[in-house]
């Protein structure tokens, strides 16, 4: 029976790939990071800043991308979903398959689209492959994370319109209002260490944790900011990356099973 | 597949209840039916009909009560599905795929099974096989949905709508296809707003009004009590009935 089910996950997982490559969403995804990387290497000639350059486009983009192509993926596979439902599929192995059916083609074609145009135009050697790789990789981790928060909202949120909407919201909350409300936090309480306080805020917004993960390997202080610099103060340069990582491992799999016990008890 | 006896009834529903906030959509429905009966389940809208279907596929959770498939009560194990074949009220299929690939997806998920595509052709539906669901008409993904419900053959069908769309062709195909599979001893649950169609499909009617059933008996049954020799006029009767 084991067996049976896991061959299943993989079917339902070849047949969303399938339908996600054939579907021209996914070509554009790869290309547009595949433009922006390309372009900004030509433009800079430097493979540094062009990577610092990226780092802003993809800690905006792979969050708002993620969330709007996830809640609007889960709507359109409604259909889907119900077909498979009346088949002896189990709704964990379901929910399991759409979320590696989505996050995992949205990752690849974010990987290959940043690679591609360093690979071509630059001879990587250690530090700038070091720090491609860390932006690949926490690019595609806010992939997922972003995927996860995205099913949550569209099993919470059975209404597209707002189900989009709560995305977005959530986009902003995350890429704008929450570095606000730090800058907020640290001028009124500027007399007093804020250090720690500030330390658990930073876990409370993934994409903050990706931005101290690329810039600690940039070595640029004073482009990290206030946070990045307590952040590397605190743990170093390795056990800090470690940390941020975790804390981001954990960010993916928090919403990802509050949407899956959601979606368990769904009503269709 | 998942095993209905003979011995055993194949579908039973016993004081099924479902709200939806203040919404109360099913209340304690009581429900056997029979191998090698079609049952139509009619009433007005909102009664409950589809609310009843998707408790018994297991895509809504009652609140309260019992659903059994072949004598085994319904829980987390999800086989009980390979029993039933099931057409919705609006099929419809991830876009890129093609009707074969749709199909051999659902072999595939079964282990495959063996298969009867008999319907395939009697629909003519050999012409869109690898035409992408984009691309196919209303009534072609109806078609698709019947050759799915009915290709393996299960013991148990739950139809909702199975006529809506289809051409006199296909729709006369499906129909004798149901007549057969009756015959050969599946359970039928039907939904339709062509009355002709139940009146030539089902032998049992269920009316079903606010979520309780108001009557359950034969076509004959039905029509004696109403006094009216068409389906369609005896159920509108017995809807003034009710609402007086």
């Amino acid at each position: 029976m084991k067996v049976t089910q896991s061959n299943n996950l993989w079917t339902i997982v070849r047949y969303q790939l399938n339908n996600a490559l054939r579907s021209r969403w996914v070509l554009f995804h790869g290309l547009l990071y595949f433009v922006l990387a390309e372009g900004l290497l030509v433009l800079t000639g430097s493979s540094d800043k062009s990577l610092l350059s990226m780092v802003n486009v993809v800690l905006l983009l792979t969050p708002l991308i993620s969330l709007m192509f996830g809640t609007i993926h889960l709507y359109n596979e409604r259909s889907f979903i119900l077909l498979m439902l009346t088949q002896p599929i189990k709704r964990r192995l379901l929910f399991t398959a759409l979320f590696v059916g989505l996050a995992a083609p949205l990752a690849g074609t974010f990987a290959l689209g940043m690679a591609v145009p360093f690979a071509i135009h630059v001879k990587i050697t250690g530090a700038t492959l070091e720090r491609l790789l860390l932006l690949i990789g926490s690019g595609a981790l806010l992939t997922l994370i972003f995927t996860a928060l995205a099913f949550l909202i569209a099993v919470r949120q059975t209404d597209r319109i707002r189900g989009v909407g709560v995305a977005l919201i959530v986009w902003l909350a995350f890429a704008v209002v929450y570095d606000g409300l730090i800058l907020v936090v640290v001028s009124t309480f500027a007399a007093y260490p804020v250090e720690k306080p500030l330390l658990a805020l930073m876990m409370g917004n993934p994409i903050d944790l990706a931005r101290i993960i690329i810039m600690m390997s940039f070595d640029a202080g004073a482009l990290m900011g206030y946070t990045g610099a307590v952040f590397t103060r605190f743990f170093g340069s390795i056990v800090g990356t470690g940390i941020a990582f975790t804390a981001m491992a954990i960010w993916t799999i928090v919403p990802y099973r509050f949407a899956g016990r959601a979606f368990r008890k769904q009503d269709f | 597949m998942y095993l209905v006896s003979e011995a055993t009834a194949p579908v039973e529903l016993i004081g099924l209840h479902k709200s939806f906030g203040q919404n109360h959509v099913l209340g304690g429905v009581d429900l056997t039916l029979k191998h090698g009966e079609a049952t139509a389940i009619v009433g007005p809208n909102g009664a409950g009909k589809t609310t009843l279907i998707k408790c018994l596929l297991g895509l809504t959770h009652p609140d309260d009560g019992v659903i059994r498939i072949g004598g085994r009560e319904v829980d987390d194990d999800v086989s009980y599905r390979s029993a039933i074949g099931y057409m919705p009220q609006h099929p419809d299929f991830p876009d890129n795929l093609s009707t074969r690939e749709i199909i051999d997806l659902l072999q595939q998920l079964r282990g495959n099974e063996h298969v009867d595509l008999s319907l395939q052709r009697l629909m003519e539906l050999d012409r869109e096989m690898d035409k992408p669901v984009r691309a196919l008409s209303g009534g072609t993904r109806q078609k698709l949905s019947a050759v799915l419900a009915f290709m393996f053959k299960p013991p148990i069908l739950v139809l909702d709508e199975p006529t809506a769309g289809l051409d006199p062709i296909a729709s006369s195909a499906l129909k004798d296809h149901i007549m057969a599979e009756k015959k050969r001893g599946a359970t039928m649950i039907l939904t339709s707003h062509v009355m002709s169609d139940l009146e030539e499909l089902s032998d049992r009617v269920v009316f079903l009004l606010d979520g309780i059933i108001r009557f359950d008996g034969s076509l004959q049954d039905i029509r004696q009590r109403t006094g009216e020799s068409k389906l369609e006029r005896a159920i509108a009767q017995m809807l003034r009935g009710e609402a007086a």
